[in-house]
């Protein structure tokens, strides 16, 4: 058994159900989004705003922001317990891969309920 | 050398096979302070290449099997040299060790009934000879040696054995009483030369098919343990005793188990015939090995062998299927592709009988116990000094070991060494310190080769196969005075040479020249005791086959030989006729 | 023409301040000859060339190589197998410390193994006899058990050369699975307890080099599968 504190979900099969999930549902984000993007080709900006307007969607998009956090948060790391043999630098990397994502989901969520 | 490191050990076992590493078990259990050494990583050793099986009545495929019907066999296959106190114990105690093993996880197949799977090998039979073939070989496919081997290493690994890996034994220190306390040993990795002490030497260092050209053994079976016990002037017994297998692959040497002709496969000339129908009507191809492998001969002489040259014969298992051929020999299947270029699922193998097993070795008690002859004929017990595997001749073998025993051998009696020397351990043992002359005497010949200078000898290469050739061409299948003498000859003048033989990488990290230098010594050794045991035992018995002696000699020669060192002579031991708990099997003639 | 121009990696940590790439040739007389003849023919022109080798025959494990860059024991590969334009490039197994030559220091390889339990357990009481186990329970262990440990498959994984120290590598997680598959083992739950991080298992990516390069035909990465399949109906 090999312990860690900054992985995502402190465990392998966690981070590993997670990152999978995750996937799964930016999968269905992605489509969902060229589909409208299809749906819609000459998309205006009230036709984009009512999409967002829509308390559903909003908790769609809430979920794929935090899905490409996770996501990103158990890649970048597995990536830098790869390649970055160096603890002090590692952990660095880590917190401030950490940080940046905890800052883009709020950003995110004040972009969604926001003014 | 004086600043050379020293190690200490209640018991140090040199060799990492199978008896080395089920004595290593049982006194790691023990908790005394015991240490495995061997010159490759314990996995790589010639165990693994172990294919057909364990035999042992353990009464799997027949309820009503008798370990006293597998000691009969054992008995009338070493053509009644086997010693038969040792052949009852190993019989006897041989299920307790194979349940043991399963207990172990060892992945044997299995019967429908969920016991362990046995096959028929050469030499099985029930009630006696009197019930037909039996079928009493536990297997784990064709691949019982590697489930064994790593079985007990993993098993080590729970026990905590202590190892040293790829490390070299180079030569018994023995002081001034000739009590065995230790041994000198390279680690190779570094090259450092240690003085290991131990309370209990276990020589487990396995056979020596090496000393042959054509060979199923191993590159490392090279007989380290007989020449070690050889150049400390110990003797070794019925080392004239050589078995050739019947089926080796033709051209690569490699081992095709006898399990194959278990499982239904047979010989055939280059008519097509089954031909052991007429040297052995009743057990045909599962005779005993010394007999199949004549007849081989004998075929290819008489002008009906295979191939071009008519140098080998075909071994037949197609008509088996290859559902039975994927399930039960699925490495055969693998290693004639890979060096006959044949599928033996649609054509029959090409096999040659090769060099397979010294039933020979260094003699011993049931405890592991080396021994020596004293003037008077009676054993005396070499002080320090153990032996188990095949290096050992307890002897459960005598002249012709049947398939599936030597493993049995292994377990059985590298377990009973462990045991004894626990509780001889536990009695207390004081052996005199060696000297620095006695420590001397054991670097002897590490400094030889380490102070050879370029120019005054040969190289190693060159001598090794020369000594190979005179052992194929002199000592093979058939042997004759004539050439016999003609090889004890060619011997003696390699021995002079590869004792003014020149080493020329001294280095110190992984130096695999030194080892092979170190190897080729031991080599000569068991290349001269077998000659000259071979010269003298005058009759054929077992796989000791003289044209000119053809007949078996009970009146001379049914005892065990004994070479002596230190003058090259053969002397002779009484073989025991014993057993505790059965009648003694009276020698008869042997037919299959 | 039958001579074959062969390259092996030299270094010996005495002599030598890096590792160099030399040059021989060897007279096959046009046979097919498997790498390790190769190889001993040279050791007759140099014998300070250090490799290792036992059995000759494929099933102790010892000569695992890197030969034209892919991984296998030399012993059961002919050169036309791995030979390209008549050139044949040994060098160690990739990964791991080289001690010498092509001889690597394998201590990370089987510390792994070791980490795995690679031991039967089983708390019950011994019987008399064996303990029983169906041909299909048996069938289970069949492309498990056949490991000889010569470590080709995780020196070719890209994830145990970047962590030899926390991955278990596909070797020792084949074995790891056959443990997990004995039906007459019951440790499956402690074993599978300590596997559960982010890097004893599931640092393996399923790009399957150790199926590729496996000399026994074995699947690593199934075995992996497997274990991911326990640990998650272990865990939900």
């Amino acid at each position: 058994m090999v312990t860690n504190i900054t992985n995502l979900g402190r465990s392998g099969v966690s981070d590993w159900l997670i990152q999978r999930a995750s996937a799964v549902i930016l999968a269905l984000y992605t489509i969902f989004m060229v589909a409208f993007f299809l749906f819609h080709p000459n998309l205006d900006y009230v036709a984009w705003s009512s999409l967002f307007d829509r308390t559903w969607m909003k908790i769609f998009t809430l979920l794929a922001l935090l899905s490409i956090a996770a996501h990103a948060w158990i890649g970048l790391w597995i990536v830098s317990t790869d390649y970055i043999k160096k603890s002090c630098v590692r952990l660095g990397v880590q917190t401030a891969v950490i940080l940046a994502l905890f800052a883009f989901v709020i950003w995110g969520v004040q972009v969604l309920w926001g003014a | 050398m004086s600043n050379m490191r020293s190690m200490s050990f209640d018991a140090i076992i040199i060799g990492g096979g199978g008896s080395g590493l089920r004595a290593g078990l049982e006194l790691a259990k023990s908790g005394k302070k015991t240490a495995v050494l061997s010159k490759v990583f314990p996995t790589r050793s010639h165990t693994v290449s172990a294919q057909g099986g364990i035999t042992c009545a353990i009464a799997s495929a027949d309820p009503n099997d008798d370990w006293r019907w597998h000691m009969y066999d054992t008995v009338k296959g070493s053509d009644y040299i086997g010693d038969q106190d040792a052949i009852e114990y190993m019989c006897q105690e041989g299920p307790k060790a194979v349940f043991e093993l399963e207990h172990m996880g060892l992945p044997f197949s299995r019967f429908d009934n969920g016991r362990i799977y046995q096959r028929p090998f050469g030499g099985q039979s029930k009630d006696f000879g009197k019930g037909g073939q039996a079928a009493r070989t536990c297997a784990a496919a064709d691949r019982t040696g590697h489930a064994l081997l790593h079985t007990l290493y993993q098993n080590n690994l729970k026990n905590n054995t202590v190892f040293l890996d790829e490390w070299y034994a180079v030569d018994l220190i023995r002081n001034a009483s000739n009590d065995v306390v230790g041994v000198i040993a390279i680690c190779i990795e570094t090259g450092e030369t240690v003085q290991i002490n131990s309370k209990a030497t276990v020589l487990a260092t396995g056979g020596a098919g090496r000393i042959y050209s054509s060979t199923t053994n191993a590159l490392i079976n090279t007989g380290d343990g007989i020449g070690m016990a050889l150049r400390a002037g110990f003797p070794v017994q019925d080392i004239e005793m050589w078995q050739f297998h019947p089926t080796g692959i033709y051209g690569a040497g490699c081992l095709v188990t006898e399990g194959c002709r278990g499982e239904g496969g047979y010989l055939i000339n280059k008519d097509g015939e089954r031909f052991m129908e007429r040297y052995a009507p009743n057990a045909k191809d599962l005779a005993s090995r010394d007999v199949v492998a004549r007849a081989m001969v004998q075929e290819l002489l008489e002008g009906r062998g295979c191939g071009e040259n008519g140098d080998h014969v075909m071994l037949k298992l197609d008509h088996l299927g290859e559902e039975t051929l994927m399930k039960r020999l699925p490495g055969i299947v693998d290693l004639s592709k890979t060096f006959a270029h044949v599928d033996p699922v649609k054509d029959p193998i090409p096999v040659v009988p090769t060099c397979h097993y010294m039933m020979g070795g260094i003699p011993t008690n049931v405890h592991g116990q080396a021994l020596s002859v004293d003037e008077d004929g009676n054993d005396t017990i070499i002080n320090g000094l153990y032996a188990c595997g095949e290096v050992a001749c307890v002897s459960v073998h005598g002249g012709n070991r049947l398939g599936g025993n030597s493993l049995l051998d292994l377990v059985v009696f590298g377990r009973a060494a462990g045991m004894f020397i626990e509780s001889a351990l536990n009695e207390g043992i004081e052996y005199m310190s060696p000297s620095q002359s006695d420590i001397d005497n054991a670097m002897a010949r590490l400094n030889r080769w380490n102070d050879s200078k370029q120019g005054e000898g040969e190289e190693i290469p060159v001598l090794r196969k020369e000594l190979q050739e005179v052992m194929q061409n002199n000592f093979g299948v058939f042997r004759k005075e004539e050439y016999m003498q003609d090889g004890v000859e060619k011997l003696a003048n390699l021995r002079e040479r590869i004792g003014k033989a020149y080493l020329p990488d001294k280095s110190n990290t992984f130096n695999t020249a030194r080892v092979e230098a170190l190897e080729l010594d031991n080599l000569l050794e068991v290349a001269e005791a077998t000659a000259i045991a071979a010269l003298e035992r005058r009759e054929s018995r077992g796989a000791h086959s003289r044209e000119d002696y053809p007949k078996r000699d009970d009146e001379n020669w049914l005892k065990h030989s004994i070479y002596y060192p230190n003058n090259k002579t053969l002397g002779k031991r009484d073989v025991n006729f014993s057993p505790v708990s059965v009648e003694t099997f009276e020698p008869k003639e042997r037919t299959y | 023409m039958s001579t074959l121009q062969v390259s092996i990696y030299r270094y010996n940590p005495e002599t030598d301040d890096a590792p160099y790439m030399q040059e021989f040739q060897v007279d096959t007389q046009g046979r097919d000859l498997m790498v390790l003849n190769v190889i001993q023919m040279i050791k007759e022109q140099d014998s300070t060339l250090a490799y290792r080798r036992s059995c000759r025959e494929g099933v102790c494990g010892s000569d695992g190589v890197n030969m034209n860059g892919k991984n296998g024991l030399t012993c059961v590969t002919p050169i036309s197998e791995v030979t390209k334009g008549n050139k044949l490039v040994l060098r160690p197994l990739p990964g791991l410390p080289v001690v010498r030559d092509l001889v690597v220091d394998m201590s990370m390889f089987y510390k792994q193994y070791e980490r795995i339990q690679p031991y039967l357990q089983n708390d019950a009481a011994e019987p008399a006899i064996e303990r029983l186990q169906s041909p299909e329970d048996r069938d289970k262990l069949d492309g498990l058990y056949e490991c000889i440990l010569c470590a080709c498959c995780s020196t070719s994984c890209p994830s145990f050369w970047w962590n030899p120290d926390k991955f278990v590598g596909p070797a020792g997680l084949l074995q790891a699975y056959r443990f997990l598959a004995d039906s007459r083992d019951t440790a499956t739950k402690e074993r599978l307890s300590s596997l559960d991080d982010p890097f004893s298992v599931f640092r393996c990516r399923g790009i399957m080099n150790c199926v590729n390069v496996c000399p026994k035909g074995l699947n690593p990465t199934r075995a992996i599968g497997k274990i991911r399949e326990m640990l998650l109906s272990n865990a939900t």
